[in-house]
């Protein structure tokens, strides 16, 4: 128990920003880039702060609505930490992104700041009630601004996703209500306690009769539709491209990994036994996202296009891992397949995030650039007029596709590492996903950066210098995190193996 | 002595009289004179229910009468006063013609 | 046998043991030329100087550490001590489980550091030349430094991991250096196929990486006896069974064996070898002749114990019948359609592919030292002759055809003699040059294989087509008449002495590995060796050399019969082409492979990507815009019941409540007299209701 209210304020702050955004005009982005710097800052003293044995730590725990078993619970184990650091990093990255936004900045900037806080808020909450409010308080921001900054057909776009992610977060709601109705309790520790000792499922049984599978159904929907898994991710390449670009970075660099960090803190520990039963047809569904994810990229003409389904599949690995690991396993070795498998989950979604925040900015500059294009076809030997440009989405791009010593290349290895003993099968389908991904990018390159430099765009501009001061440390962070990952895992680890130790399936 | 019922029946009566004249008169001094015939009629009950009730002895009965009639005379002379200020502002105390009670 | 150990240790390199000078600072080898490459990546375009001289002096540095290391496990070797020291550290933890890299110093990596550095140092100077007008010269020499760091990052990995990372290290330089001049679309289109078709094999390594990473529960090659090359652990892999009859060792060796196929362009991932030749000249004799492409070579060797664990009573395993008969068949089958190219740079990398065959049928019948020999020689005579293919370029202006070439003798004569010695050696031209030692080791273990006599006549018909081949393109290039444009020149003292040190060594290195005195063999393999010239009175031996002879001169006299000296005009049909049409025409369309797989792979490919596309927007975007559709006609049902029912209940409802307001209205009369009656009214009823309820 920390006595300082750390992660409150955490949560508070944007909120104060966005208040503060809203007011002061044109002075909004200057707010939310001290906001933002502010949160970051505050973040990583998080990070610092966790406790050493992978527990959760930093704990606020208040009465809230006792009678209903709602209660104000916040901690962080590294997991949420994590996600924290990564929610603050893309946050600060989109604002940083958002150069030229005339209509309404204060408001613009200011749901930046809500999303942020809603991000943070469900990072941190320990009690379902806390943890679905800030779940649907981030949407609301999200749905605002794509509805009033998006591209052409932002309008359809933005209604697709605010109902898609409702139809889940409801599907979410009734299960908890029914989980709650049998025990009395939304306190994700409590449940999963339960859970690990059988009694939350005899419980529910006694209740409700046998309806553990649907409610286990009902949550996997509700994470489903917001990672996404195919086939629940339809809204997501209309979203992704019709959001403006630093949304898109928000949605596909922090929002999505609120889905996959949901299945690691309640779907596995309450459902495991259930997604354990459910196993193969889950896995199946994993495989065809991270293989048809990337096949699907292979087919689209529009870079944001190509960035969102090359997102579903990189996504995909984490699902592939998170369905392969839950399986009963016995004795040392097998339980090692389970760790490597969720430390490379856990990277993959700080990698992703990075990674893919990463590319929507270049793409963000290039319609900068361009007037607006974004077309795979519109472009041609731009390295030529534009070399910083292209070496760094280069190495951005080639993070994704998973070269070794780039970010992403370790959190891929761990989770075949994990999957191939566990899943042999899913492992061996899925490697396709890491060759058509890779075809995807490297025509990306060849398109856009290689062959001949059309006369118009020979005054493509090159970066100049207040953009490589901003990207320089992403990539930094990129080519840091592919040689010395253990910044990072060093602290997961202890936290897989307390996830681990407390997870029944 | 003359028995209770006596006395109530006088009151009875004098209230009748003065609810009648309350409600029938359009004149607005002639209503108020009714209902002080009402009150009237009310602290003769007081001082009749006092004096035979179960403590005659103690004064009690005597003082919420003569509080009574303060509070009416208080009263009157309310109601006078605003009797002629409606009666500056409408030139007329006909009770029929003066109804900007109604909003 | 002694074997010298490091111990593993927590995070950093902490060293236990004996541990030399030379294997401690053994991981500056790579890391000085990567923080070289790093740091060139920074420099602006003008800092040529600079750059080529950071490139080269770390290079340089390296090679000094090279032999220092190598001179150690020399020295070890002459003691009798065969060397094996490692130092190990665990770099990330999952688990109890640690994730262990770690480098090796033991004569297969010596060997490989001293050829590596040396070679590359030799292009590196050769470049300065080279390149000395291309625009882009400093982003040359840093990704050349990347290259060259990541190679030797590869050859000292003592993990398995350590290495796939290299590996793919290696395999973006080489992408990122076929397509160096992007605004060629056809060398964009080439870099991007050969990152690809590694990618094919190298996804098949991953897969066999984390399987033995699973199976062994160690990343290491040598730790101690622990590591997954020990005997503990293959132990632990033979006696695991992967189905199709064979043991985890085996499917975990072919899948590392697929990793090999794709880098060193075996059959049938050979394709995007000959492409890959759009690079520039250095780049092919560095990374496609002598080093990258041969790092399959070298991983099929490092991980040799596990490809042999298991052997049968003959000495082989499934992995190594494998890799024999996929080497012979890829030696044979790129010698064919060397044959019938006349682009000077495509011959050569057909030759390539064919050779790198050689070295995986050696390693596959004979081991680890005749395969590597092949190796070591080839990459000096190969990379020669891709640097006398620059010359030749350089000098011809740009010129690749071989048929606009011819008498280049007469101008070029520094090339010509170092292109001679190297084609000879490629060649096997007896007992004069190291490529016929090396071959030589390769057919004498091919003709005393049990499993087939196969790969042997394989291998023996693609010596003839390799004499062949080399004497057509050398008879092209050299002799006749000059059909050029403008006339050539003979290229600058910078990049012919690189050449000329390259052509003495394409000599030499035959000494180390005569059967007389088999020093590479048993430096490599750990024991003693001796001279014994009588060998070569053995009937065996001349029974090999005479084949040798008959092979060598049969191509050579042949090709030149057909070509030498004739210098036809570039458009008239080659002289086999006159013979066998159709044949020629096969040959020359490289026996359609490529378009094989275009119709196939890619056509596949584009199909399920189109699949994909249609799935996302007919079928799941379809049932998304049904349950919307379903939505839609229910909002619009409600509105209909809501306008016709509840609205018009509720107006109705609405309305009853105005009008009884409008009665209590009417009660609000504002004289004062209604509401004194109304107060009776409620007075008579009060009493009455009290009178009422009060009656006994």
């Amino acid at each position: 128990m920390n006595g300082f209210p750390i992660l409150t304020l955490l949560t508070v702050l944007p909120l104060v920003g966005a208040a503060i955004a809203l007011l002061s005009g044109k002075h909004a982005r200057g707010v939310a880039l001290i906001t933002a710097l502010i949160a970051l800052a505050g973040s990583l003293l998080v990070w610092t702060k966790l406790p050493a044995d992978g527990s959760i730590g930093l704990v606020e725990r208040a009465a809230w609505a006792p009678s209903l078993g709602i209660e104000y619970h916040l901690g962080v184990d590294a997991l949420g930490a994590l996600m924290l650091v990564l929610s603050a990093i893309v946050t600060l990255m989109a604002v940083d992104a958002s150069h030229r936004v005339h209509h309404q900045p204060g408001l613009f900037y200011g749901l930046i700041l809500v999303l942020e806080a809603g991000l943070f808020g469900s990072f941190t909450a320990l009690n379902f009630f806390h943890w679905f409010l800030f779940w649907e308080l981030s949407l609301i921001p999200a749905f605002f601004l794509i509805k009033l900054w998006g591209g052409p057909r932002r309008g359809p776009a933005a209604t697709q996703f605010f109902i898609y992610t409702m139809a889940g977060s409801v599907a979410l709601l009734i299960s908890f209500l029914a989980i709650f109705l049998s025990t009395g309790s939304m306190d994700f520790g409590t449940l999963t306690a339960m859970a690990s000792s059988g009694a939350l499922g005899q419980m529910v049984t006694a209740h409700l009769g046998n309806v553990m599978p649907w409610l286990a159904i009902g949550v996997l929907a509700g994470f489903a539709v917001k990672v996404p898994m195919i086939p629940f991710h339809t809204w997501l390449p209309a979203a992704y491209s019709e959001a403006p670009s630093p949304v898109t970075m928000l949605l596909a660099g922090a929002m999505s990994k609120m889905g996959v960090y949901g299945l690691l803190r309640i779907a596995l520990p309450i459902f495991g036994v259930q997604i354990a039963a459910m196993r193969t047809p889950l896995l199946v569904l994993a495989v065809i996202t991270v293989v048809m994810g990337a096949w699907a990229a292979a087919a689209q003409k529009d870079l944001k296009r190509i960035f969102a389904y090359s997102s579903v599949n990189h996504l995909g690995y984490c699902l592939l891992a998170i369905f392969a690991l839950a399986i009963p396993v016995a004795g040392t070795a097998a339980q090692n397949n389970q760790a490597a498998a969720l430390n490379g989950v856990i990277l993959q979604m700080f990698n992703h995030g990075l990674t893919a925040a990463a590319l929507f900015w270049f793409v963000a500059m290039i319609q900068l650039r361009s007037g607006g294009l974004r077309g795979l076809e519109d472009f041609g030997g731009l390295r030529k007029a534009a070399p910083v440009f292209a070496g760094l989405m280069g190495i951005a791009m080639f993070s994704s596709l998973g070269l070794p010593g780039l970010n992403s290349f370790v959190s891929e290895f761990l989770i075949f590492r994990g999957v191939f003993p566990l899943s042999w099968v899913a492992a061996s389908v899925s490697v396709l996903g890491l060759l058509i991904t890779a075809a995807v990018l490297l025509t990306v390159i060849q398109k856009v950066f290689s062959g001949p430099l059309p006369e118009h765009w020979a005054k493509f501009p090159d970066l100049h210098h207040s953009e490589r001061l901003a990207l320089a440390p992403v990539i930094g962070l990129m080519i840091l995190l592919g040689l010395v990952p253990q910044l990072i895992l060093n602290s997961v680890n202890p936290t897989v193996v307390n996830l681990l130790a407390h997870w029944r399936f | 002595m003359t028995p209770l019922a006596g006395y109530l029946l006088v009151a009875a009566l004098l209230f009748a009289i003065g609810l009648g004249g309350a409600l029938i008169r359009r004149n607005a001094i002639l209503v108020l004179i009714g209902i002080e015939l009402m009150l009237n009629a009310a602290n003769l009950n007081l001082i009749a229910f006092w004096r035979y009730g179960p403590h005659p002895e103690a004064l009690t009965g005597m003082m919420f009468a003569i509080f009574s009639i303060a509070v009416a005379a208080a009263e009157a002379a309310v109601g006078l006063g605003l009797i002629i200020s409606i009666y500056r502002h409408a030139q007329t105390t006909d009770l029929d013609r003066i109804n900007r009670m109604k909003g | 046998m002694l074997i010298q150990e490091g111990a593993a240790a927590a995070f950093h390199p902490q060293i236990a043991g004996p541990a030399s000078f030379a294997v401690r600072n053994l991981w500056l080898v790579p890391a000085v030329p990567i923080v070289a490459a790093g740091v060139i990546a920074l420099l602006k375009q003008p800092r040529r100087k600079l750059s080529a001289g950071l490139a080269i002096g770390s290079l340089g540095f390296s090679m000094l550490l090279a032999f220092v290391a190598f001179a150690h496990v020399a020295a070890g070797w002459a003691s009798g001590v065969a060397v094996r020291e490692t130092v190990n550290f665990t770099w990330i933890q999952a688990g109890t489980a640690s994730v262990a890299l770690g480098w090796v110093l033991d004569p297969l990596s010596a060997v490989m550091l001293v050829m590596v550095t040396f070679v590359g140092l030799l292009i590196f100077i050769y470049s300065t030349g080279y390149m000395a007008h291309d625009e882009n010269f400093t982003r040359f020499f840093c990704f050349l430094s990347l290259f060259a760091g990541a190679m030797l990052g590869l050859v000292i990995s003592n993990s398995i991991l350590l290495l796939f990372m290299c590996w793919e290290l290696v395999g973006l330089t080489s992408y990122l250096l076929i397509g160096f001049w992007y605004h060629k679309p056809s060398a964009a289109a080439a870099a991007k196929k050969a990152f690809m078709t590694t990618r094919v094999g190298d996804v098949l390594f991953l897969l066999g990486m984390v399987w033995l990473f699973a199976q062994t529960g160690t990343l290491l090659f040598y730790n101690n006896g622990a590591g997954s090359m020990e005997g503990w652990a293959l132990g632990g892999l033979i006696s695991a069974h992967a189905g199709l009859g064979l043991t985890a060792a085996g499917a975990i060796g072919l899948l590392i064996f697929a990793g090999a196929v794709g880098k060193s362009g075996q059959f049938p991932l050979h394709v995007w070898l000959p492409d890959a030749m759009e690079g520039p000249t250095p780049v092919s004799a560095l990374i496609h002749a002598a080093t990258m492409v041969a790092a399959g070579v070298y991983l099929v060797a490092r991980v040799y114990p596990l490809m042999q664990a298991g052997a049968a009573a003959n000495g082989t395993t499934t992995a190594l019948i494998v890799i024999t008969w996929i080497g012979s068949i890829t030696a044979v089958f790129a010698a064919l359609i060397a044959i019938a190219q006349n682009d000077i740079k495509r011959i050569l990398a057909y030759s390539t592919v064919s050779q790198l065959g050689y070295m995986m049928a050696g390693l596959g019948i004979g081991g680890v030292a005749v395969g590597m020999f092949h190796l070591i020689t080839h990459a000096f005579f190969k990379s020669l002759l891709f640097l006398g293919a620059g010359s030749v370029i350089h000098g011809c202006h740009e010129e690749q055809d071989v048929r606009h070439m011819g008498g280049l003798k007469a101008y070029m004569p520094w090339t010509f003699a170092t292109y001679a010695i190297a084609m000879l050696a490629l060649c096997g031209f007896p007992l004069l040059f190291s490529g016929f030692w090396s071959k030589d080791a390769i057919l004498e273990s091919a003709k005393g294989w049990e499993i087939s006599k196969g790969p042997y006549y394989l291998l023996v018909f693609g010596a003839v087509l390799t004499a062949f081949y080399m004497t057509r393109q050398v008879s092209y290039v050299f002799f006749g008449k000059w059909r050029g444009h403008h006339p050539a020149h003979e290229s600058p003292r910078v990049m012919v002495l690189p050449m000329a040190i390259l052509a003495l060594f394409a000599v030499l290195l035959g000494l180390i590995g005569t059967p007389a005195w088999p020093w590479f063999r048993s430096f490599l393999e750990g024991h003693g060796a001796e001279a014994n010239l009588s060998v070569f009175g053995e009937p065996a031996f001349l029974m090999l050399l005479g084949t040798s002879c008959i092979v060598v001169f049969l191509g050579i006299g042949i090709a030149w019969w057909l070509y030498g000296n004739r210098s036809p005009a570039a458009e008239e049909p080659d002289a086999l082409e006159k013979a066998v049409p159709l044949v020629w025409a096969g040959l020359r369309d490289r026996l359609y492979v490529d378009e094989f797989y275009d119709v196939t792979v890619i056509a596949f490919y584009r199909a399920w990507a189109r699949v994909a596309n249609w799935l996302d927007r007919r079928v799941w975007g379809g049932i998304v815009a049904g349950v919307a559709l379903a939505f839609r006609g229910l909002a619009h049902l409600d509105r209909l019941i809501d306008e016709s029912w509840v609205n018009g209940g509720f107006d109705k409802g609405c309305e009853e409540l105005s009008t009884g307001g409008g009665l209590l209205a009417r009660m609000q009369t504002g004289r004062v007299q209604t509401y004194l009656r109304l107060l009776a009214l409620a007075f008579v009823v009060l009493a009455a209701i009290l009178i009422w309820s009060s009656r006994p």
